[in-house]
């Protein structure tokens, strides 16, 4: 069985699965429940400056059969007094020694900074994560994602932090930014110990078309909010392994965005997390889904020979590479199975209309299974992305895999293309129909 | 007119018993779990007697963790993959999703337990590493669900298991009673050979347990019995004509279907006698082996039958008619039956009478009489000190009888309920056995 305990920037854990700072980490109540789940950690809700809330505060972007593929947020840091969740944490801490508590922080002056490091330390945080990335409210205030989208600031009140801190602290970066190298880049040379990423993103869910208020709904008006949830996975991912790849980089990543399932934290992992954190599959499903997160998460690891999270972390970083590096010799096309196609032409009409025109029909009879035209076909992936039977279409190679040749290696033999009949730009051997055929009757007609 | 030919081959049996349960695909499986809502406290996993984590299960085969799915199905129902598809889901775990309270089709929980769970038997992969032995033998009687389910967990907790069957096969009625369009005997002993290979359990079969001599031996070799020996034969329903040629017990009859198929002789004109799931799983089976008429006849009012709904939903979806408030007087015949002398009846005061000079006839050449299995009461009262309740093993809450040596489970002692009730006994009778033998 894979050992599952990390030490992350010297906070040790049972296992990387965090609870991230958010409402499933309000109380000294729910943290306990979700330790006793199997919860390796939890970040506790941001403490800070006194705020208020509104009512209502979430709203959610449901995908076809599916509720909450994103959720959104305007809900500020935590609402409860300071003196009662220190003295949970204290609690907490107590209770379970060996499992990570880190208090989220987010204040505005240096004092009100030492106070507040003093106090979490105190009562026995294991660590702290500030939090430089709240995209709504707080950065209204000049805190959050206003920090976190000023390198220059975010260094200074990092260097505040470690004046005093005696546990590691963690940076947590906003995705609301251009390039999120820049601010790790500062959290480090500001002396912080790690980076967590991603917070909330930016967003609108949606306008409620009745009474043209925007949702979450606030007395007839709302306002912008914070996207999570798996929605935003692949945007988490991106800057985990931004990050993870900046060269000479040394502080350890904790990942965070979108993580529903086991699969998910492990991709975060495989792109350089050491810790993950959850927090709206949290408040979708509770902490119950924490027995799927360790059970796959295990089982995996035995089956890859992953001992450790360690021999696991960033393992596919050596395969992410910038555009300019991918071999542009290799060339794969796609394939039918003509005894698994359901004949939905969901394939031929993605290719005919979105893509190369690569897809025939036979347009005999009864014969609803379409056929590649291989020369058409640029290998775009887009038709099995579609195609609603698995493993139906495949994309098969056709290079012989002996050729390597990259963009960059093009440029520096200066033999980037000048024309269009380069054998890989679009006008070489691809066939278009006529203008005319894109006209011809049959298209739609049924339904005009 | 059946729409039943008689299956004059084995595929031709196979087709008219057609699996109404069959296995999920990969999509199918992944559309359907992707359904789950992973209920908190979910109401499907407090409807299931082994207590199965079904959300669980069901997002391990959404993400792909198929083995763990079948982990955490073994966890809790040795006989996860039989379960699957014998158990009368629309009454227990299905029955319980709240999606039926939205009027959306429930979760099928009982076909994505098969697909999960037959993954790891294909692959025969093992899920578990046993403890280590204890130096403690435990003997099985019965190698059913309650017995084999006992095995097993015994063997989880270090314990050397032998099992005596008096039958040639593993797994008890749901090898020679379940219904053949509900699971083929391939794929129940393919679960058996698994657990076998898995948790290295002996079984000698053809060893039936019988008299006292039997008895002692085992308590002499053996640290503790489990008793899962079921029903027994089919009662008498005492009446004139019994014994005539064509007159079958229905547990005798299903027996030697699903052990013969084609070879089963089925009448033309068929009448089944009674009103529970074994009289329903009698009617369909008849129709689907080619009979051309055949009568249900129960002598209370429809709503009063003990079988389930869709029980009786599925013998009348093959051809099967109900006759109602009819009570059998007579099997009619010289040497083989020609009919059955009815009886009308109504209920007064929660009893059944029959109505004066309502007497009537049905012509039929054979009667399957399905009016309940005897309990194994002279057996059972060799052991001393076993107490019986209405034939039924008088245990504790870990399955313990009267006797502290012997702890019993399954039809046995719950009188006959289902293969998933068996099996959750016989879990926790094994658990009892451990605690016993640790004091
Ligand atoms: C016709 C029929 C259809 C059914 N259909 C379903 C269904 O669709 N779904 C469902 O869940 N349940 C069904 N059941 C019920 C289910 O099969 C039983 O509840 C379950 O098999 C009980 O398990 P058990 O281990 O207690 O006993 P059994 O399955 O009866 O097993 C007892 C075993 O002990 C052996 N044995 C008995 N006496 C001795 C002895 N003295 N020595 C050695 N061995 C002995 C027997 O040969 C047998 O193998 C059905 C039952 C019948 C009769
Ligand atoms: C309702 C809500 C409140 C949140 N509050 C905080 C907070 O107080 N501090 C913080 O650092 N992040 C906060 N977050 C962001 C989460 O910690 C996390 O970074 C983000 O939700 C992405 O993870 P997910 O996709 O698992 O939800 C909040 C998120 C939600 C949905
Ligand atoms: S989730 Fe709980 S707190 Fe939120 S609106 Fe519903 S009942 Fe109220
Ligand atoms: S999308 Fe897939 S199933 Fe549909 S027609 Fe194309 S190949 Fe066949
Ligand atoms: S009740 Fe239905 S939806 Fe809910 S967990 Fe069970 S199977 Fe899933």
């Amino acid at each position: 069985m894979a050992d599952l305990s990390i030490n992350f920037a010297g906070i040790k854990a049972p296992n990387p699965f965090w609870l991230a700072s958010a409402p499933p980490t309000n109380s000294g109540y729910q943290v306990m429940k979700a330790f006793d789940a199997g919860w390796g950690g939890a970040v506790w809700k941001t403490l800070g400056v006194p705020v208020v809330n509104v009512s209502s505060r979430y709203a959610a972007t449901n995908y076809g059969g599916k509720r909450m593929a994103g959720l959104n947020n305007i809900e500020l840091i935590t609402d409860r007094p300071l003196a009662d969740n220190l003295r949970e944490i204290e609690e907490v801490k107590k209770r379970f020694p060996d499992h990570a508590v880190i208090a989220s922080l987010m204040v505005e002056t240096r004092e009100q900074w030492h106070q507040i490091v003093r106090d979490a330390e105190n009562a026995g945080a294991d660590g702290l994560e500030l939090n430089f990335g709240c995209p709504h409210g707080m950065c209204e205030r000049g805190m959050g994602s206003a920090v976190g989208q000023e390198p220059n600031v975010l260094k200074t009140i990092v260097g505040w932090v470690m004046e005093v801190a005696k546990t590691p602290v963690i940076v947590k970066l906003t995705p609301n930014i251009t390039d999120i190298t820049v601010p790790a880049i500062a959290a480090q040379e500001g002396g912080a110990d790690a980076i967590s990423m991603i917070n909330t993103i930016q967003s609108l869910i949606g306008v409620d078309l009745d009474n043209l208020v925007p949702y979450p709904y606030v007395d007839g008006k709302s306002t912008n909010g914070g996207y999570c949830g798996p929605a935003v996975k692949p945007i988490a991912l991106n800057m985990v392994k931004n990050c993870a790849q900046i060269p000479d980089y040394k502080l350890p990543i904790s990942g965070i965005g979108g993580i529903e399932n086991w699969k998910d934290a492990a991709e975060h992992i495989l792109l350089g997390a050491q810790s993950v954190q959850v927090c709206t599959a949290v408040m979708h499903y509770g902490f119950g889904i924490i027995r799927d997160l360790k059970s796959g998460l295990s089982r995996y690891m035995d089956e890859k020979g992953f001992a450790t999270i360690d021999d696991m972390v960033g393992k596919a970083l050596p395969n992410t590479k910038t555009w300019e590096n991918l071999n542009l010799k290799y060339k794969v096309v796609a394939a039918i199975d003509e005894d698994k196609c359901i004949g939905c032409q969901l394939c031929y009409t993605a290719c005919e209309d979105g893509a190369h025109q690569a897809i025939g029909l036979s347009g005999e009879g009864e014969d609803r299974i379409p056929h590649i035209i291989e020369d058409n076909c640029v290998g775009c992936n887009l038709c099995s992305l579609v195609c609603p039977v698995e493993e139906c279409i495949t994309m098969e190679r056709r290079d012989d895999g002996k050729e390597h040749t990259t963009w960059k290696e093009r440029s520096a033999n200066n033999n980037i293309p000048t024309t269009f009949n380069d054998e890989l730009a679009g006008g070489r051997g691809h066939w278009i129909p006529k203008p005319e055929e894109a006209l011809k009757k049959g298209h739609y007609d049924k339904f005009k | 007119m059946s729409e039943y030919g008689k299956p004059t081959t084995e595929k031709e049996f196979d087709a008219n018993f057609e699996q109404i349960k069959p296995l999920m695909n990969s999509t199918e499986a992944y559309y359907e779990s992707s359904r789950c809502l992973y209920c908190f406290d979910a109401p499907c996993v407090t409807a299931c007697p082994t207590g199965i984590d079904i959300p669980q299960f069901i997002r391990q085969i959404n993400t792909q963790n198929i083995s763990g799915a079948a982990k955490t199905i073994y966890d809790s129902n040795y006989f996860g993959n039989a379960c699957g598809k014998v158990c009368p889901t629309e009454v227990l775990c299905e029955g319980a999703c709240v999606y039926n309270h939205q009027d959306v089709k429930p979760i099928e929980i009982g076909r994505l337990q098969n697909f999960a769970t037959d993954a790891v038997i294909e692959r025969k992969e093992h899920l578990y590493q046993l403890a280590p032995d204890t130096g403690k033998k435990i003997a099985v009687i019965g190698a059913g669900p309650a017995g084999i389910a006992c095995a097993c967990e015994l063997r989880l907790l270090g314990h050397a298991v032998e099992i005596f069957e008096a039958k040639a096969k593993p797994s008890g009625l749901t090898v020679y009673g379940v219904a053949p369009y509900k699971i083929l005997n391939e794929e129940v002993l393919k679960e058996m050979n698994y657990l076998q290979e898995q948790f290295g359990y002996t079984v000698h079969y053809n060893k039936p347990i019988t008299g006292k001599e039997d008895l002692s031996k085992l308590e002499q070799d053996f640290d503790a019995v489990f008793i899962g020996i079921g029903l027994g034969e089919t009662r008498s329903i005492r009446i004139d004509g019994e014994n005539l040629k064509n007159c079958v017990g229905a547990t005798e009859f299903i027996e030697e279907l699903k052990m013969e198929h084609l070879k089963t002789p089925v009448g033309k004109r068929v009448i089944v006698i009674g009103g529970g799931n074994t009289a329903m799983d009698a009617a369909s089976e008849a129709a689907r082996m080619g009979a051309e008429h055949v009568i249900l006849a129960y002598r209370r009012a429809k709503r009063e039958m003990g079988a389930y709904e869709f029980e009786y939903d599925l013998a009348k979806a093959v051809g099967v008619k109900g006759v109602f408030n009819a009570q059998p007087l007579e099997i009619l015949g010289d040497h083989e039956v020609v009919g059955v002398k009815f009886i009308r009846t109504k209920v007064e005061n929660g009893k059944v009478v029959s109505i004066p000079d309502t007497e009537f006839t049905e012509a039929c050449d054979m009667v399957v009489r399905a009016t309940g299995q005897a309990k194994q009461e002279t057996f059972l009262a060799q052991i001393d000190g076993l107490e019986l309740d209405w034939g039924k093993i008088k245990v504790n809450a870990h399955f313990q009888t009267t006797n502290p040596k012997y702890f019993a489970g399954g039809d046995a002692v719950n009188g006959g309920a289902e293969v998933v009730n068996a099996a959750a006994h016989g879990k926790v009778a094994a658990k009892g056995i451990h605690a016993y033998l640790k004091n």
